[in-house]
């Protein structure tokens, strides 16, 4: 296999991990819109605090990982939780923007947080994925990109599968497709709610760990969101398989921008093809269109 | 029936203010900002630059996102155009200051309308987050255009000059800079006696019966693009002038945040939201780094804590805001309005 | 409150400022939204100066033929004609400055705003005052604003009898204002042909009669083409030069009120079977009470 390949091969691998990272955030960005229409940016911010939560237990506390690893996720989902029953809960019905706005505000109120807990310099999350590197035949790749690769890919499609056969799944779709019709079929809609953003939230603390694993943790770190975001706007606010879909091949690009092009052309690439990407399917490329009545 | 509002003529009746005590409390305002230099030291006097500067460019905002309804997050990015248009045209061109700031805001204006072109396909966040996109991209370019930006390093701005009078003091800037959020604050509030601003309103209230009236959606909203952004790129083009140096971050994406959170604070579609959402947003932080102060001999490394307090404060105020009072502080002004009625005029 | 000294405003109302009622006519229009179709060859047409009613059930595309003649929905084949001109391919905007105006059946005002600044909004396409006029409110935005408002105030709020609402927001109005004020502000648009979706939809009789003789004087004193599309049999029986009957997107009859009332397809239609002549009866007496 000639170098120049073989260096292909790798980066792309590269690339499809940190895709999997995006498509779980992505994940959590679509779990609380199908179920509640709103865009939530704090999921970026729950993504920062997954981490921070971790490294504040497993190195804190001094937690063995695999029992940090849970607890970061269900601190995560408690966040989703609480933040659903006590502020978002009495805004929906309201302009869509303004619960959005929101959710920026929740963000800065958490990124305030972490900093006042934690300080703002940024830290590395005690090593639990082994760093010895994998062989895809010739191809190198990180050991942590793998284990990220394989949980997220797990995760979605152990999603994908609840989404399809399991009563609660079925449930959101629902609430998704009309809030009044599932209530009058006796689907408990606030309990849907409460139960996407905890879920959401906790996804997007698990996709934390896993980045603060691979890159370390900083109170900036959300911002890996805001390309997640980008996934889900490409692939359709409410579409799963969009999610996975864009966020991999985000995932891919943005490798290969940065490795070819040069680091900074990362979020030209990215924000170009997002603007692209609006003005062929406004709705996003697995979205669901829908009609505006007179 | 309260006094004021029997009419002669209808011209009477369309008048900016309409009744003898808001023209009177206009004036005692006016008269305040014409005192104000006089009375503020070199520190406060920095403050009324920038609140007059951040009142320009949250006016801008508010015409597009309050009035129009079309929500922008990249409003930063066309302060920084302004910005680096007359940083270019001042040390490149060496025009004079006028022709610099108001050539700020028309090159704003254009980049305005073409960010504003996805609001022919998407709507309310989808065109957001376009805008957010439109950001980073202009920031991309910010870098890497060098020949004309000056790359990372940006540009340095000679103090402003008018005919041959430098005004480097806060003092001497304060009499440019406020007198021009005055006139631009003004034009703001005359958009909407006309027909133009009407036409902005219905759109944000419905668009689609907007188009049955005969107004061109596309148009408008392009139009309310390109003169929020003129706004930006003439507040962009200040900010130049009074900071002296223009690089890729002066104009992060937490101004676009922070401005649409100062008309949020202050209150969408009122030309006074954007006014008094500005002054609060700027001089908030202030305010906390006195309490910070304050209470330093209690608590160790206050100083430290100021800036996450701040990043907390500012969340909480845009979450509290649309949570209690969603009509911002212009509601509140007009509650305080109300209580006085005409006090002390008549009562 | 403004008062005018000129005499009641729509007796003056000056037929040669405002352009003479259009004709509109369509012509074989199909409209499909995917594999449904909602329109199949409609056909009817609206004289000058009269007033025509389309009737149907429920769901039978009488508003889907408002959207394609306004330019919200594009005829998958057919087309529309206005005064003879072909308007199938014009946007709504263009159709407006044309002399097109609508109401539309649930409500479509500017809830934010006063009923003063909703009404003056029908006149945006016949404006003038550009950008820098509006920032400085210089002479001629000033002065097109004040002869706005008076207009406005003389011929139409008067004629309407809303001045006592005049400076209230739209959303604290009852239903019945609210669509007053829907066809005030159609009304400052000057149009040439009116077209109202339901205007008297959820009204009580009082309203009703009163919107009937606006529609009659809207027809007869300022030469204005009315369509409507109305399901109160009363009100259309009453006032309506010519009816066009849809059902399941296809005109089952067309004629002069009393001739369609004695159809039976009509009936059928409304009912399904049924004696014809006793049903109809009984929907005129029930839209009359
Ligand atoms: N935007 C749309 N997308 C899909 N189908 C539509 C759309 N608009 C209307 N239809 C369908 O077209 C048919 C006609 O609807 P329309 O609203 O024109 O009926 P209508 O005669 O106005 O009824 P009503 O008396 O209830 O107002 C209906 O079956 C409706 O479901
Ligand atoms: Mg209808």
């Amino acid at each position: 296999m000639s170098g120049d390949l073989l260096f292909f091969i790798e980066i792309s691998l590269a690339g499809l991990g940190s895709g999997a990272l995006l498509a779980l955030t992505a994940l959590a960005f679509v779990l609380i819109y199908k179920a509640t229409r709103v865009v939530n940016l704090a999921v970026s911010e729950v993504l920062m605090l997954g981490g921070y939560l971790f490294f504040a237990f497993a190195a804190g506390l001094g937690l063995s990982a695999w029992v940090a690893l849970p607890l970061s996720i269900l601190g995560g989902g408690l966040l989703g939780g609480i933040v659903e029953r006590g502020v978002i809960r009495p805004m929906l019905g309201e302009n869509p923007i303004s619960v959005f706005m929101v959710t920026v505000g929740l963000g800065s109120i958490l990124v305030g947080m972490a900093e006042l807990i934690w300080g703002a310099e940024p830290k590395s999350l005690p090593a639990f994925i082994s760093t010895t590197p994998l062989f895809l035949g010739e191809a190198y790749v990180s050991r942590k990109i793998a284990v990220a690769f394989v949980v997220a890919g797990v995760t979605i499609s152990v999603f994908l599968a609840l989404f399809r056969f399991w009563r609660g799944g079925v449930a959101l779709r629902a609430t998704a497709t009309d809030q009044a019709a599932a209530y009058s079929c006796g689907i408990n809609v606030p309990g849907v709610f409460s139960v996407a953003w905890i879920v959401g939230c906790a996804t997007a603390a698990g996709a934390g760990v896993l980045l603060g694993a691979i890159g370390g943790i900083s109170t900036t770190m959300g911002v890996f969101g805001l390309s997640a975001l980008v996934v889900v706007i490409v692939g359709g606010l409410d579409s799963i398989l969009g999610a996975l879909i864009g966020g991999l091949a985000l995932g891919l690009i943005q490798s290969w921008a940065s490795t070819y092009l040069g680091g900074e052309y990362t979020s030209v690439v990215t924000f170009g093809l997002l603007i692209v990407a609006m003005m062929i399917r406004p709705y996003g490329l697995f979205g669901t269109h829908e009609i505006e009545r007179l | 029936m309260i006094i004021g509002t029997a009419k002669e003529s209808y011209r009477a009746d369309e008048a900016l203010l309409t009744t003898q005590p808001q023209r009177v409390w206009m004036a005692i305002f006016l008269a305040a900002l014409v005192a104000l230099p006089f009375a503020l030291n070199d520190y406060w006097l920095y403050l009324a630059c920038l609140v007059a500067i951040n009142v320009t460019a949250a006016t801008g905002l508010n015409i597009l996102t309050g009035f129009t309804g079309l929500v922008s997050l990249g409003h930063a990015a066309f302060m920084a155009v302004g910005a680096y248009t007359v940083a270019w045209a001042e040390t490149r061109l060496g025009t004079p200051f006028f022709i610099n700031l108001i050539a700020g805001g028309l090159v704003a204006a254009a980049f305005g309308i073409l960010v504003g072109l996805p609001s022919l396909r998407v709507k309310g966040l989808y065109l957001a987050i376009a805008t957010i996109a439109a950001s980073f991209i202009l920031h991309f370019c910010f870098i890497h255009f060098d020949g004309i930006t000056g790359g990372a390093t940006g540009i340095n701005v000679p103090p402003l000059s008018i005919f041959g009078i430098e005004l480097a003091t806060y003092f001497r800037l304060y009499w440019v800079i406020m007198p021009i959020t005055a006139v631009m604050v003004l034009g703001a509030a005359n958009l909407f006696r006309t027909r133009i601003g009407r036409a902005f309103i219905a759109i944000r209230d419905r668009d689609i019966s907007a188009e049955v009236l005969g107004i061109p959606l596309l148009r408008y909203k392009l139009m309310s693009f390109s003169i929020a952004s003129f706004y930006a790129g003439m507040a962009g083009g200040l900010w130049a002038y009074f900071f002296r140096v223009v690089t890729p971050e002066s104009f992060p994406l937490l101004t676009s945040i922070f401005l649409l959170a100062a008309i949020i604070v202050g209150g969408m579609g009122a030309i006074i939201g954007g006014i008094a959402g500005a002054i609060f947003m700027t001089l908030a932080p202030e305010l906390l780094r006195f309490g910070m102060e304050w209470i330093s001999p209690l608590v160790p490394n206050a100083g430290a804590l100021l800036s996450p307090v701040r990043t907390v404060v500012f969340g909480a105020l845009i979450v509290g805001f649309l949570i209690f009072e969603p009509q911002g502080l212009a509601e509140i002004i007009q509650r305080i309005r109300r209580y006085f009625r005409l006090w002390p005029f008549r009562t | 409150m403004p008062k005018s000294t000129t005499p009641s405003p729509h007796l003056v109302s000056a037929q040669d400022t405002w352009d003479a009622p259009a004709g509109l006519s369509v012509e074989d229009v199909t409209l499909r939204f995917g594999g449904i179709k909602a329109l199949s060859g409609v056909t009817f047409s609206a004289q000058p100066g009269s007033i025509t009613a389309v009737i149907g059930p429920n769901g039978a595309g009488k508003t889907s033929v408002f959207n394609c003649i306004s330019g919200f929905y594009r005829p998958s084949s057919g087309r529309i004609m206005l005064d003879g001109q072909d308007v199938t391919r014009l946007r709504p905007p263009r159709r407006a400055t044309l002399g097109m105006a609508r109401s539309f059946q649930n409500i479509a005002l500017f809830r934010g705003m006063t009923v003063l600044d909703n009404i003056k909004l029908g006149r945006h396409g016949h404006m003038k005052t550009n950008l820098l006029q509006a920032f400085f409110y210089a002479g001629p935005a000033a002065r097109e604003e004040e002869a706005l408002r008076r207009e406005v105030e003389e011929r139409i709020i008067d004629f309407l009898e809303i001045d006592h609402i005049r400076n209230m927001p739209v959303s604290v109005l009852s239903y019945g204002l609210q669509k007053r004020v829907e066809l005030a502000r159609a009304l400052a648009m000057r149009p040439r042909i009116l077209l109202l979706d339901e205007p008297v939809a959820g009204m009580n009789r009082e309203e009703t009669e009163d919107m009937a003789r606006f529609i009659l004087d809207v027809k007869e004193e300022w030469g204005v083409t009315i369509l409507m599309v109305e399901h109160d049999m009363g009100l259309v029986m009453d006032i309506s030069d010519h009816v066009t009957v849809l059902n399941f997107g296809q005109v089952i009859a067309s004629g002069k009120p009393a001739e369609v009332q004695a159809d039976p397809q009509v009936a059928a239609a409304y009912l399904g079977s049924g004696d014809p002549a006793a049903l109809m009866k009984r929907l005129a007496a029930e839209g009359a009470t």
